[in-house]
């Protein structure tokens, strides 16, 4: 299909994101894309697992996917069928700090997505049997779980390194915790937490923006206002105060893997960048950076090791994982611990600067191809308030950085000899005080 | 997707598919070669992929690394895949990044090294790799139904290869596959994006004609005979989770039959999405299986794949069994739901369901520019790219005489192979 505004070439700023705040407090964004004849929806409500109880953990979740079971206008299957009859879908999520939900359709369809997502979010009745089979398959999700080494070393590592705190528990809480949700908990959660106050949504494709507010207002605007949520006082995150090493067993398996880090940035932080270029010359550039050169190319001990930041709102953490022969997690230990030492204490080669801060600007363009990528683009961009003109001061920031600023970003949160060092598989072995 | 594409052949057989798209300043340049587990023979399984892995350990030009360095510099996106008919590499790049692509490709198509110490360290990753599948209780039951279902095919074999396998090839067997099937004889280009077609063919030409062409002589794989009767294979591993594996023969994608399969899918279980990039998919909450087997708690999930291949492969059914039933109580059911497929005839309400969803997952997969590369190439592999053109119009011709054929003939007991996956309770 030829479209009559080639906005796509362009990076999204001001000129093309419509934002607007509505009257109860929703804010709406929205770009055109008309170079397919798609449209994609994303956005969250403020109601995340930091507000689940600690033996009911796992309750947002539930009461997230609980959403489509039924509501007072139509039952499970009738949502479905109107939604798979459009070849269109819809699906609901929890994170610590919100409810999400993302869906796409037809453009033509996009008045059914959002008369959906209006009637899952502020309808939903939860009928008893539907969250019967729910909890059966969520807690046979949790066994699943219990037999994956990356998942389970991750859960672990996290419970490590975020003690007390909503970062540290699982979003589809444990089986004690699922066994102790009921309906009525469920009930009250939504009824609680569910409100208009901080929801964001934001819609990319071949649909004008004006249309996309006007529909979003016709089907969410009379959505009663109520004050926001406040987050729960939540502890303050230390880094860890010495190494920590744990070995998750699971009998039968031929891979172990290792998850290793510490803190790291959140979004907001100054360093936040730095440390992303950072992580990236690390154990993203190529073939996964140092780590990859060191552990997979030179030592060929693993199909994958890379590093990753995850910057949250209060916090975030900076992880290696790899995936070795039990027999080679030692040797894998050593070798991205002697990466992080480096890592810590000599500047990156002005080279690997120049190589990675050229990729992080030369891949926009790619990152902002789909109604997808630009989508999740525009959420963070609301999210982490950046300002809709970030994508586009964005080459600049990433050009300001310096090797300096990368030793330095290293330097505050990496400590080689305070490390969370979590490993998941069987008969490994760990040296008893790296 | 748009249909206007150009495409030619070189003279030294190199196949060229080029298609303008101007919606973002970004091309993506794909190489297909006809090599893949199809093509290989006891004692070398995995073979072909190790050969992909290879092929990113450099040329005297590129020395390993230098090529990722080169690609990711350019804030460019590349990968490889080996799957049963097929090894492809693509790099998606900014627009005016290409020439590095084509440079490279051209380069590795006959000059790879494969350096002893390189194949070695490589062995050790493929082995990881490897490991990584069998932790998951899948992969174990998958490849006990594949080697079930074919008796001499070489579908019979994951494409990682056997454990032992990878431990016995050498340094000259990946060499001597390399040389066989790499070369543009049996290759394919294909490329999509912010480029002019002349331009590009000059460019393409340039870096690919000079290099020799040998045509391949057939792979002769002997012919597989129709099973006799329903074959069941058990594997037991840690867990707590039962699940069902049920795999039919299905048809060649170049057949007539593969069409009113791909509804019949879709019906089953839910569409399939062909994309390799973008998209997503659609859910499956409506489909048969899911409403009988799901929503009647016999099982926790379901799921059915298609694959378009060269030569007739499988159509899977997943099923994860819910705690309180066993595998065959799971399997009674699915017999119940193909039985009413024989005894009632399928409306058109349900056909042109399925066809607005093929049509709903062919537009998602359009918003990128890598994907609509990936289809060019794709197609040829199995049949042309006239093939991914008429899709759509092909599933709308489909009527319900059509589906009742097919269920005949394809979904017969006798035909399939039925997998259990036992968790002994972690007792291993």
């Amino acid at each position: 299909m030829k479209n009559n505004s080639t906005t796509s070439h362009s990076i999204p700023g001001p000129e093309d994101i419509h934002r607007k705040v509505l009257s109860n407090g929703i804010t709406v964004l929205s770009r055109s894309n008309y170079s397919s004849t798609s449209v994609v929806i994303s956005g969250y409500v403020a109601a995340g697992s930091q507000l689940d109880p600690l033996d009911k953990l796992g309750l947002a979740y539930y009461t997230a996917l609980g959403l489509m079971r039924g509501t007072k206008k139509a039952d499970f299957q009738t949502i479905y069928d109107r939604l798979e009859s459009a070849g269109a879908s819809l699906g609901f999520g929890a994170s610590v700090h919100n409810t999400s939900f993302g869906g796409r359709a037809l453009a033509e369809d996009l008045p059914l997505l959002l008369s959906t997502l209006s009637d899952c979010l502020r309808n939903p009745v939860f009928p008893k049997p539907q969250m019967d089979r729910l909890k059966a398959q969520l807690l046979t999700g949790l066994a699943i779980r219990a037999q994956d080494t990356a998942e389970m070393a991750a859960l672990e590592f996290d419970k490590l390194l975020f003690p007390e705190h909503p970062y540290g528990r699982p979003e589809d809480g444990y089986v004690e915790t699922i066994n102790n949700i009921d309906r009525s908990d469920i009930v009250k959660f939504h009824k609680n937490y569910y409100r208009p106050a901080n929801m964001v949504i934001v819609v990319v494709g071949a649909i004008e923006a004006q249309q996309v507010v006007d529909l979003v207002e016709s089907m969410l605007g009379d959505w009663k206002p109520q004050p926001a949520i406040l987050s729960p006082d939540l502890p303050i995150i230390q880094p860890p105060i010495n190494t920590i090493v744990q070995k998750v067993n699971i009998p039968g398996k031929s891979q172990s893997d290792i998850v290793l880090g510490t803190l790291g940035p959140k979004r907001n932080a100054p360093e936040y960048l730095a440390a992303s270029l950072g992580n990236s010359i690390l154990g993203q550039f190529g073939m996964m950076g140092r780590i990859g050169d060191s552990v997979r190319e030179k030592a060929g001990l693993a199909y994958y090791a890379s590093t990753s930041l995850n910057a949250w709102i209060e916090n975030g953490s900076w992880e290696v994982s790899a995936g070795v022969n039990p027999e080679n997690v030692d040797r894998a230990i050593d070798l991205i611990k002697k990466e992080l030492r480096r890592f810590t204490s000599e500047l990156v080669t002005q080279e690997e600067l120049d190589d990675n801060q050229s990729n992080y600007i030369g891949r926009m363009p790619l990152s902002l191809e789909s109604n997808n990528g630009v989508a999740n683009s525009i959420l963070n961009l609301e999210r982490f308030n950046l300002g809709l003109d970030y994508l586009q001061r964005y080459p600049d920031l990433i050009r300001k950085i310096t090797r300096q600023d990368i030793l330095e970003a290293a330097q505050k949160y990496i400590d080689p000899d305070r490390l969370i060092i979590v490993t998941a598989g069987s008969n490994g072995s760990l040296k008893d005080n790296p | 997707m748009g249909d206007q594409i150009f495409q030619t052949q070189l003279e030294n057989g190199l196949q060229v598919l080029l298609k303008e798209i101007h919606t973002a300043p970004i091309i993506s340049h794909w190489v297909w070669y006809r090599v893949g587990s199809r093509y290989e023979v006891t004692g070398k399984t995995g073979i072909s992929h190790w050969v992909e892995h290879m092929q990113f350990k450099g040329t005297p030009k590129f020395p390993a690394g230098v090529l990722d360095r080169a690609i990711s510099r350019d804030g460019g996106m590349w990968n490889a895949f080996t799957h049963l008919d097929w090894t492809t590499f693509f790099e998606t790049m900014p627009a005016d990044k290409i020439d590095l692509a084509l440079n490279l490709e051209a380069d590795r198509m006959i000059n790879s090294v494969y350096d002893i110490e390189e194949v070695n360290s490589e062995r050790t990753v493929v082995i990881s790799e490897r490991e990584g599948s069998e932790n998951d209780p899948l992969f174990r039951l998958d490849e006990a139904v594949q080697s079930t279902m074919f008796a001499r095919h070489p579908y019979r074999n994951e494409v990682i290869g056997s454990i032992n396998d990878l431990h016995a090839i050498q340094r000259d067997d990946l060499y001597a596959h390399y040389q066989r099937y790499y070369n543009p004889a049996n290759a394919v280009i294909a490329v999509a994006g912010d480029f002019e077609t002349n331009e590009m063919l000059e460019k393409i030409t340039s870096h690919y004609g000079s290099l020799p062409g040998r045509a391949l002589p057939d792979f002769v794989i002997p012919p597989e005979q129709q099973p006799e009767k329903e074959r069941r294979v058990d594997v037991t591993g840690p867990g707590e989770t039962t699940y069902l594996q049920i795999a039919y023969r299905a048809p060649a994608a170049a057949n007539d039959d593969f069409f009113p399969f791909t509804i019949l899918d879709s019906l089953i279980t839910g569409p399939t999405s062909l994309n390799m990039f973008g998209g997503g998919g659609i859910s499956n909450k409506t489909s048969r299986l899911y409403r009988r087997l799901v929503e009647k708690e016999f099982a926790i999930s379901i799921n059915g794949s298609l694959q378009a291949t060269v030569d007739p492969f499988l159509y899977n059914i997943v099923i994860t069994v819910h705690p309180k039933h066993t595998p065959e109580e799971v399997l009674e059911q699915v017999d119940k739901e193909i039985d009413t497929l024989l005894q009632v005839p399928v409306s058109q309400t349900e056909i042109d369901r399925a066809a607005k969803q093929a049509r709903a997952l062919f537009a998602y997969g359009s918003e990128n520019i890598t994907n609509q590369a990936f289809w060019l190439g794709y197609s040829e592999m199995f049949d042309q790219y006239s093939w991914f053109l008429n899709y759509v119009k092909r599933l709308e011709q489909v009527n319900a005489a059509d589906l009742l054929r097919i269920t005949r003939e394809y979904f017969q007991p006798g035909f399939r192979v039925v997998g259990i996956y036992r968790p002994d309770g972690g007792q291993r």
